[in-house]
């Protein structure tokens, strides 16, 4: 059986260690040299971030996360011991790791760290597709020629070269799709390296919780128990046609997956289906004012966004979720798309004074969806609303002092509220 | 209730009828026609209780009485009838069925009681004018074009009926609106109408008015109250609630110091926009107005599909303009000119403009240019 040792990046036959170097780091598996879907994902990536950039972290349990209300965005492996989980709301978090240290999330920095990331894996394939900052899809199909390796020493080289250039460790998963791929980077973790095969996919699901499916959350589990599927096998026992007469074109993929089976293509780029901001209140929210300038701020965060990126929205989404969490979204679709913060405010705070009743909030958001690209934005003006002309005149005139001055530069009174 | 009707007497009152009642129903009784027979007429009324209709028929009355059933099915029933068909409707009070007798068919359709008809509450009118029926065509079908569908600005959803000083006197004058686009339709103030209060009429409404109005000679009875407005001929009445809310001072929207001035043969202009816009995007369908001394060249460029480029010969003698507009709302207001040429006024090309048909103000309208 062919193996790899994951710190010489020598490849020869099985062995407990490997011949050059003696390290008992090797992965062994039959199809190791021909499969070559993958998929990467950083290990506790905005911890170990935090962690790398300050050595004071270093034996620390570190959460990274909102203040007071918001929750865990990421942990590291010290409290991950504790219990401590993403999307874990703070306040428990705490409860089970006292000593942690919580750190505020500094997203641009990250990003900058995950485009350094996306490079290495650049030079790899033109097939990377990224799921969000920390993890992403590689399809390393032919190019074994160019890089004189298989994929197998290529995943195993990147893991490497993340350690020691950028001094962060990541797990890798590879398989014959996407799906399996993606399970097998979590099975490992950290500094991981599984591999599902063809031959062993089967007996891999086999016993399996349905769960492990992407996208299967609460709201899926519970339909799916309520048709009694809680493993693969439930699942592969049902006929095709009736999975998709019970749950539609979902259906149809779940019949697939309980065989393995997955036809989606790592796709670089995915286009962007919606741009939004939300925030949680450290304390319940009721006072419209209030609401109305956190609308203006999440407005003006979306569309700078979308004016970054040459984007534009037809559909703008409110979305309030009370303090008993439940969850109140609210749309509408404009006649034509726009990327101007006025435009969106006017819209969302519409959709908010339509959403009766005195309610206080835990959590607001804006957002746009029904993405196109920047040039069928906005092409015609109000005839009811000249003043529309003025204000996008003076957002135009304000984003060209904020991009020099920077973000504070300039801002709108209702920012303040 | 028993009587005979001719089939397409019958065809036109169910007709009505059946176009007023809502497709989808949460209160059974609204799905159906409130037949009523005395003497020697019938009348048919249906209801979504914003809007009500009454059609008054000659019948033949052997027992007066009234019952209900469902219009749709009465509607699709008299439809397949054949024609010249005499049809006899007897309603048997006590089976709760109405039997329609045709030749050999035979139906048997289930009723619901008179008495749980909603009859719309009889209201006073602050004005009652006559008006002829062609009038009230040109007023409503010039400008409904306009009417917005967006549920925000839901007091644009119909067609502002108002008295307004007109170029040529005191004017009847609908406005409607989408933000986009706007037109506005004077004609002379009828005897009667001075004191009529500014109405916004729904759209459906506009719709089912357009029926009573299709004999050239008919004078249409209207009234008008704060909250209402009634079109009845001596057969149909339709009365409607007013939309509940304040159309917009679309005067400052007219611009009145256009000076660039085009005019060109409507149809074949309208041809012409409509040949260019075939290549531009589903969404967008901007279309690139590039004027030029008597020279119009109308051009499409999508970079997803292709691009296109027509010229046209016109009267053009100012300076050189470039201008995009959205192809739909072009054709729309070029399809409204059918008599003279268009001529639109250009300010620039972030401005609205103006199209009348040459010089007759009394029919205005503003589009919004788009940026291209």
């Amino acid at each position: 059986m062919p193996a790899l040792c994951r710190d010489c990046l020598t490849t020869f036959q099985t062995g407990p260690r490997c011949p050059a170097c003696r390290s008992p780091r090797i992965v062994a598996h039959p199809e190791l040299l021909t499969l070559s879907i993958a998929h990467m994902d950083c290990d506790a990536f905005y911890a170990s971030v935090e962690k790398r950039d300050n050595p004071e972290l270093r034996g620390v349990p570190v959460i990274v996360g909102g203040a007071k209300r918001g929750v865990v965005s990421t942990c590291c492996y010290l409290a991950r011991i504790k219990g401590v989980r993403s999307a874990m709301p703070m306040f428990q978090a705490l409860r089970l790791c006292p000593e942690a240290v919580v750190i505020k999330p500094r997203g641009s920095h990250y990003a900058a760290v995950s485009r350094q990331i996306r490079a290495l894996m650049d030079a790899m394939t033109p097939v990377v597709e990224p799921l969000s900052l920390d993890e992403a899809f590689l399809d390393l199909t032919g190019t074994e020629r160019l890089h004189k390796a298989p994929p197998a020493v290529l995943l195993a080289r990147l893991l490497k070269r993340m350690e020691e250039e950028l001094g962060l460790t990541g797990s890798v998963g590879l398989s014959h799709n996407k799906f399996l791929a993606k399970i097998a980077s979590d099975l490992d973790k950290p500094r991981g390296f599984s591999v599902i095969g063809r031959a062993d996919t089967a007996a891999f699901l086999k016993g399996k919780p349905v769960r492990m499916i992407w996208g299967v959350g609460a709201a899926s589990q519970a339909q799916l128990d309520a048709a009694g599927i809680r493993t693969f096998d439930d699942l592969a026992r049902w006929d095709r046609k009736d999975l998709i007469q019970r749950f539609g074109q979902i259906g149809d993929r779940l019949w697939h997956l309980a065989r393995g089976e997955d036809f989606r293509r790592v796709t670089p780029n995915e286009p962007m289906k919606s741009i939004s901001a939300e925030t949680t209140f450290d304390d319940d929210i009721a006072d419209r004012d209030l609401l109305d300038g956190h609308v203006w701020r999440l407005s003006e965060k979306v569309t700078d966004r979308a004016k970054a990126k040459g984007l534009a929205g037809r559909t703008v989404t409110l979305k309030l979720k009370r303090a008993d969490f439940t969850t109140i979204t609210r749309r509408h679709t404009l006649r034509e798309p726009t990327q101007m913060a006025d435009r969106l405010y006017r819209e969302a705070a519409d959709l908010l004074a339509h959403v009766g009743g005195r309610d206080a909030y835990r959590l607001i958001g804006v957002g746009l969806s029904d993405i196109v690209a920047a040039s069928a934005a906005d092409l015609t003006p109000d005839l009811l609303d000249p003043d529309a002309k003025r204000r996008a005149g003076a957002e135009r005139a304000a984003d060209a002092i904020r991009a020099r001055f920077g973000a504070d530069a300039i801002v709108k009174g209702r920012a303040l509220r | 209730m028993k009587i005979s009707i001719e089939r397409a007497t019958l065809l036109k009152a169910v007709g009505q009828a059946q176009s007023v009642v809502e497709r989808r129903n949460t209160i059974p009784i609204l799905a159906n026609v409130l037949m009523e027979a005395e003497g020697d007429t019938v009348s048919f009324r249906a209801t979504d209780l914003d809007i009500e209709v009454v059609d008054k028929a000659p019948a033949q009355v052997e027992r007066a009485g009234a019952t209900t059933v469902s219009a749709v099915m009465l509607h699709e029933i008299v439809r397949k009838l054949p024609d010249g068909a005499l049809v006899q409707l007897t309603d048997d009070g006590a089976s709760g069925r109405l039997t329609v007798q045709a030749g050999r068919s035979v139906f048997s359709l289930a009723t619901l009681p008179k008495e749980d008809f909603p009859v719309m509450a009889s209201s006073e009118y602050s004005a009652n004018f006559s008006a002829p029926a062609p009038m009230l065509r040109r007023l409503f079908d010039k400008s409904k074009f306009a009417i917005s569908t967006e549920e925000t600005r839901y007091y644009l959803n119909g067609v502002y009926m108002h008295v307004a000083q007109g170029e040529q006197g005191p004017a009847l004058r609908c406005v409607a609106t989408d933000g986009h686009r706007l037109a506005r339709i004077d004609a002379p103030l009828p005897q009667g109408a001075d004191d009529m209060p500014g109405v916004i009429v729904p759209r459906k409404t506009v719709g089912e008015l357009r029926k009573l109005l299709e004999d050239d000679e008919a004078q249409i009875a209207v009234s008008v109250s704060e909250t209402k407005v009634r079109f009845a001929t001596p057969a149909i009445t339709l009365t409607s609630k007013v939309i509940d809310g304040t159309f917009p001072d679309y005067s400052r929207v007219i611009p009145i110091g256009n000076t660039r001035r085009l005019e060109v043969d409507a149809a074949e202009f309208a041809k012409a926009v409509d040949r260019v816009a075939t290549v531009s995007s589903e969404r967008s369908r901007a279309v690139k107005l590039s004027l030029d001394e008597d020279r119009l060249i109308l051009s499409v460029n999508a970079p997803d599909s292709g691009a296109a480029e027509e010229e046209l010969a016109v009267a053009y003698g100012d300076e050189k303009l470039d201008i995009g507009f959205n192809a739909k709302y072009l054709l729309e207001i070029a399809s409204q000119v059918d008599r003279e040429n268009a001529v639109f006024l250009f300010n620039s090309s972030g401005d609205p403009t103006l199209m009348r048909e040459g010089n007759d103000t009394s029919a205005v309208y503003v589009v919004m240019p788009m940026r291209v």
